[in-house]
This record gives C-alpha cells, sequence and structure tokens, in this order.
C-alpha cells in the first residue's frame, strides 16, 4: 500500500501512546506524509503547551488554525491549532443557542460545577469540537495528537459515558454523534506508539484491547518508535582477533575495552527492542510500523521529513486492505 | 555528589518524586525506598500512577490501599512498605472520618455526583495522594513516605490538589443553596434551571443534594487540606524531579520546577536518569573491518552523550536552589525486578 492509498481510508488519525513515546513526533510525520500526497492536513493538539510549534518553526499555535507548511509544487499545506477544552465548552453552549447564558456560567464559575457533575463533558466537547473539524473544515486529512495513554482512554470514554448519563437533550444528541464518527472507520482510526521498552509495550497492549472493546474504534497498524538500526558485525570478539593477531590494533587495552563496551550496549539495547517488538506483535494481532532511533541530533524538522521516509516505506509494506 | 543523595534519604520524612513520563521516575521511587531501607529505615512506597508501573517495576500482581510489604534480600536492616492509591476508598475514608454520623456519611458516598469526584475528577488522584502521605506520616508507623506522582503536566493539580475541595466549597453556588437569602436563591434557581436544560435535571439534583448532604463537614476538610500544605512546605518534606537529557523532557523538568517555585517549595534533588553511558574517548581509528561496527557504535553514543550533556546542563541551569544531582546511566537491560532494581540502586548512589 502507498502512502496515497492509506491516506484515503480515513479522514482522521488519532495519534495516542503513553507519554514521551513520540505521539507528536509521529502526528508530525503522518502530516508530512500527508502533505507528500498532495494533501491539505489540519494537526490538532488537545490543550497542554505546544509541541508542533517549535518543530515547524512558529511561535505559537492557538485555538485559531495556523499554517505551519505552504502548499508547494505537489505537496498539500499544513494547518495546525489547538483545541482547548474550556474554549470548546463555551463555544459549545454558544453554538446552542445559550450564548447570552454561556458568559454567565464562565463569569460565576459555574461551568467548574457543570465539568464536575458531569465528568467527561469537556472530553466530549473537544471529540465533538474533532468532529467538527472532519466534517466541516476544507483539509484532507486531520491528525490529532491525543492526551496521553492513562488520559487517553477516559477521553474516548467519555462519549459512551455521556450518552447512557443524559438519556435526552443536547448532550445526548452530541454524544450519540461522536460515537457514531469513533465507530466509522472512514472518518476514523486511531494509531497506537510506543517504545521498544516493556512497560510502554505493555501499555499499548492494554490500551489497544481496551479501545477495541469499550469504544469500538478502528485501530491502525501500531507504530514502534525508536529503534536502535541494526549494526552487523558487533557479535565479533574484537579483543580475541586482536590478541591472536588476526587483526591489527592501535588501542591500547583500556581504550580496546571501551570500544568492545560499547559494541556491547548498542547490541544489549538492541536486542532486548528487537524481543518487546517481537513480543507486541505475538500478543496485539497488528501490523507494525516502525520509526528508526536519530542518534545525531535533536528532532527538528528535517529528522521529521527523514523519519517520514521511514514510515512511508513502512506502509508500502502493509497488506492492510484499502477501502 | 550521590552520597549526598544519600544522605537527603537518611534524613527526610517525606520525599516526593515529579517529573514527565517514561522517564523512569516510578522505578526510581522504588529503588530509593530499597536504599531507605538499607539504610535501616522502615519506608512506605506511595504509587498514583494509574499505569500500575510500580507493580510491573516490582515485580508484584496488584498492590491494594493498604501498604504490603516488599521481598527484600535478607540483610536489608529496613523495610519497605509499598501500596498502590485507590482514589476512591481513600476519599470514601475521608467522608467517613467527617462526617457527623453514618447517615450523613451514607448520603454523601451513595451520591452519584460524589461518585463522579471520587472516581473521574481530574486533581483527585492527587489530592487523594497527598491525603494518604498525610495518612501515613501521620500514623508514625513509618521513617520516610517516598510518594510517585503522576506526569508534571498535572503539577499543577498535584500541588493545588488540597485546596481543590475547598474550592468547591466556597463556590458560591453552594452557598447559595446552604444559605440562601432571597436574591441569591432566586438567581441560583435560575441558573439550575438552565443547567438542568443542558445536562439534564437529574445531574442538578444530584449535586444539589450532595451540596446539602455535606453541610458540616467543610471545616474539617479544609483544616486537613492546610494540614497537608503545611507537611509539604516543612523542612521534613523534599521534592526529587526526575528527567531524562532530552529536549521535550527538561522542557517540562523546567515548567515543574517553576511551579514548585510559585509555590514556595524547593527542588532537594535532580535525578537525571537513563544517561546513555559516556564511554572514553579514542585517540586513534584501528583500519581493520572488523572495527567498523564497533567504531560507530561508539560514534553514535558518544553523540547522544554530548547531546545529553546540553541538555543537562539546560537543566541545571534552570533548577535554583542548589539541589543534589544525580546522574544514572541507562543500563543495558529493562528494569522490572528486584535485580535490576538493586544494579540500579548501586549506579545511583555510587560513592
Amino acid at each position: 500500500m502507498d502512502p496515497d492509498e492509506y491516506f484515503d481510508r480515513t479522514r482522521m488519525i488519532l495519534v495516542a501512546g503513553k507519554g514521551g513515546v513520540g505521539k507528536t513526533v509521529l502526528s508530525a510525520c503522518l502530516a508530512r506524509l500527508a502533505a507528500r500526497t498532495g494533501r491539505s492536513t489540519l494537526l490538532v493538539e488537545i490543550d497542554g503547551r505546544s509541541a508542533f510549534g517549535p518543530l515547524f518553526g512558529v511561535e505559537n499555535i492557538g485555538y485559531d488554525e495556523v499554517r505551519l507548511a505552504a502548499a508547494n509544487g505537489g505537496s498539500g499545506e499544513i494547518r495546525g491549532r489547538t483545541i482547548t477544552p474550556d474554549v470548546a465548552l463555551v463555544e459549545w453552549l454558544d453554538d446552542h443557542g445559550l450564548k447570552r447564558v454561556s458568559k454567565r456560567l464562565v463569569k460565576t464559575g459555574a461551568v467548574d460545577v457543570i465539568s464536575t457533575a458531569t465528568p467527561g463533558i469537556k472530553d466530549l466537547l473537544v471529540l465533538g469540537k474533532i468532529k467538527q473539524l472532519v466534517h466541516e473544515s476544507d483539509v484532507d486529512v486531520v491528525i490529532v495528537d491525543a492526551p496521553a495513554a492513562g488520559h487517553a482512554m477516559s477521553f474516548l470514554r467519555a462519549p459512551a459515558m455521556l450518552a447512557k448519563m443524559a438519556k435526552t437533550g443536547p448532550i445526548h444528541a452530541q454524544a450519540t454523534a461522536v460515537l457514531e464518527m469513533l465507530g466509522d472507520a472512514s472518518q476514523c482510526e486511531v494509531m497506537l506508539v510506543t517504545l521498544p521498552e516493556e512497560t510502554p509495550v505493555n501499555e499499548l497492549i492494554d490500551t489497544a484491547f481496551q479501545l477495541e472493546d469499550d469504544v469500538g474504534i478502528q485501530l491502525a497498524p501500531v507504530v514502534v518508535n525508536g529503534l536502535y538500526p541494526i549494526i552487523e558485525g558487533l557479535d565479533v570478539d574484537l579483543t580475541k582477533l586482536a590478541e591472536q593477531g588476526t587483526i591489527k590494533t592501535n588501542l591500547g587495552k583500556q581504550k580496546m575495552d571501551e570500544l568492545t563496551a560499547a559494541g556491547d550496549f548498542r547490541q544489549k539495547r538492541t536486542d532486548l527492542q528487537s524481543s518487546q517488538a517481537a513480543r507486541l506483535a505475538q500478543m496485539l494481532p497488528l501490523e507494525q510500523l516502525t520509526l528508526p532511533y536519530i542518534f545525531d541530533a535533536d528532532i527538528g524538522l528535517a529528522q521529521i521529513d527523514q523519519l517520514a521516509d521511514a514510515l512511508a516505506a513502512g506502509i508500502a509494506q502493509l497488506t492492510l486492505e484499502a477501502t | 555528589m550521590s552520597s549526598d543523595f544519600s544522605a537527603l534519604i537518611a534524613e527526610r520524612e517525606v520525599l516526593v518524586l515529579a517529573g514527565t513520563g517514561g522517564v523512569g521516575k516510578t522505578t526510581s521511587a522504588a529503588v530509593i525506598a530499597i536504599e531507605a531501607a538499607m539504610q535501616g529505615r522502615r519506608v512506605a512506597l506511595v504509587t498514583i500512577d494509574p499505569a500500575k508501573r510500580l507493580a510491573d517495576a516490582l515485580g508484584l500482581e496488584s498492590l491494594t490501599n493498604t501498604p504490603s510489604r516488599i521481598a527484600l534480600p535478607a540483610e536489608t536492616t529496613g523495610e519497605v512498605w509499598a501500596l498502590m492509591l485507590d482514589t476512591k476508598s481513600t476519599f470514601d475514608a475521608l467522608i467517613h472520618r467527617y462526617s457527623a454520623n453514618t447517615d450523613q456519611a451514607s448520603r454523601i458516598l451513595d451520591n452519584s455526583f460524589y461518585a463522579n469526584i471520587s472516581n473521574a475528577l481530574s486533581g483527585t488522584q492527587e489530592y487523594m495522594a497527598m491525603e494518604k502521605l498525610y495518612e501515613l506520616t501521620a500514623d508514625g508507623d513509618y521513617d520516610l513516605v517516598v510518594v510517585d506522582t503522576p506526569p508534571s503536566r498535572n503539577a499543577l493539580a498535584f500541588l493545588d490538589s488540597p485546596n481543590m475541595l475547598s474550592r468547591l466549597l466556597d463556590h458560591w453556588l453552594y452557598k447559595a443553596l446552604m444559605a440562601p437569602t432571597r436574591s441569591l436563591l432566586k438567581a441560583s434557581q435560575l441558573l439550575l434551571r438552565q443547567l438542568s436544560k443542558i445536562v439534564g435535571s437529574d445531574v442538578v439534583e444530584d449535586v444539589v443534594a450532595f451540596f446539602q448532604a455535606f453541610e458540616g463537614m467543610e471545616e474539617g476538610f479544609k483544616q486537613r487540606s492546610q494540614q497537608v500544605q503545611r507537611l509539604l512546605a516543612s523542612d521534613a518534606c523534599g521534592f526529587v524531579l526526575v528527567a531524562s537529557a532530552r529536549h521535550d523532557t527538561v522542557v517540562e523538568a523546567v515548567f515543574l520546577a517553576n511551579q514548585l517555585a510559585d509555590n514556595d517549595l524547593g527542588v532537594a534533588a535532580v535525578v537525571m536518569n537513563r544517561l546513555q553511558p559516556d564511554f572514553v574517548r579514542l585517540n586513534r581509528r584501528p583500519r581493520a573491518p572488523e572495527f567498523e561496527p564497533f567504531l560507530q557504535a561508539h560514534d553514535e553514543l558518544h553523540a547522544l552523550a554530548d547531546r545529553e550533556a546540553i541538555h543537562i546542563d539546560a537543566l541545571l541551569d534552570q533548577v535554583h536552589g542548589n539541589p543534589v544531582v544525580v546522574r544514572v546511566p541507562l543500563l543495558s537491560s529493562d528494569v522490572h525486578d528486584l535485580d535490576g532494581m538493586t544494579e540500579l540502586r548501586t549506579k545511583m548512589f555510587s560513592k
């Protein structure tokens, strides 16, 4: 499957995973990749500090859309925005004929009481806002950098919970509409990302099964981020070869030891990563995409493009059915 | 440097670990607890991480709200008692403590607004962690209480959490319902009708019933909150910042340190975790092709270590108050059992 076919499958990709595993990097990669296919893309962050801003060299990304990368020749435009739960709530009240009330609700602090009384209401309204973007925005693809793992579950469970809690009325209607979107693979899917390490892999597996059971959302291939590229030849016993005189060395014993220790460390971490990726494949019947570890630089736009190449190569190998 | 860290652990009564996700905070908390036990102290280890990572790290099947003793090597003179915070039952216990009678307690415990607060309200987990911390400290059963925290983005909620319920109880809506003057009552009823239209009348009735049931308990809760705040601000308590040497985790760690500073709290120690091992530089490069893969591995790890050094400096530049700095290398295997933690402990506390 080429990336063009991949982005034909769905309108919105929600990127989720434990904190620190590379959700933002993956989201940016997906946006660059979609742009390469000529698609216009909207990157969405939920609340929090703006992580996309520094990557794309844009000062501050707020509630209003900003351009992160212009359309250029065959490549599409990338835009970005955040969705702040409080603003989404007020906007929703305004849209539902409560404009006069919404100001008072905020001013008196009653908004806090509403959101305490109906946990998940902000999550629901953020998802409602995303749904509105998916339906009404003129962009081809929407990429959402979801809240970190634990919160991602309560975030995506909120609509079902509220649909049950509010039996009628505007909240019920909103919850039902969002549930419909979440259950429709042509509208959205979740792409889970992890590092090839014990704990994040465990959490990804838990999250994947919970999402399937509780939310019924389409799961995209899982992404294993930060894989050390395999270096061949680290299994050689350098010291022995040098002692036997098979190879010549101009290093003293201490430097030889350091060199072999570096090789040994690198090999052990690589083996550990492979075994975690293999365990993930065994426990979760989803195809895997991998992103290499970048050794030589902090992640900037150049590295994002390098990773997008790797992602494209991985997508080419997928056996997913096109929709 | 690291022996200072050992001394810090020997003298404090409370250590609160904070940092962003994925930096090894939970494991560090466990290792610190074990170190204190090796010093002969009796330690309680509280994790509030929903991913049950401590259980993972300690090789335990599950943890409960009451501390259970962790099996440590026989030569350990102290003890570690670990628990996984159960937010709801901690909150329930607090309601029982401050209610006038069982009738008042059950009216609150059965209320669905209360169920929402005690289960799902953001900030409740942090609030209850502080409550648990206080409870364990006040009992006097432990020499040291080590607390793990949720990721740093929630830092504000965590520091502010003892005030959360007081704020809710100070809310004018609550006051209007409790001690209604004519105009307040009129305003609140109008607002309640509007709220009912949005979220449904059941929800609003639950809120009103909860506030009514809570009458008389505010003072107890407020006093408890103040006691917790005093404990956090006292010399017996130390905050330990855990970070890895990456740009994004450093940004989060600085953010957290600033939050602490804003609350007049200092950072007692910074644990720079999962650092790439820094191998001795080579002055010559052997030519034989067999060396090539080793040289590549060596070069890559060097490039990483160099970049990490920049991030560490950036963090230490921005954290004030002269904290103890501990550098812990990434091990060649993941740490998820006692052996791994023992190895990590030797790195964290190497003299």
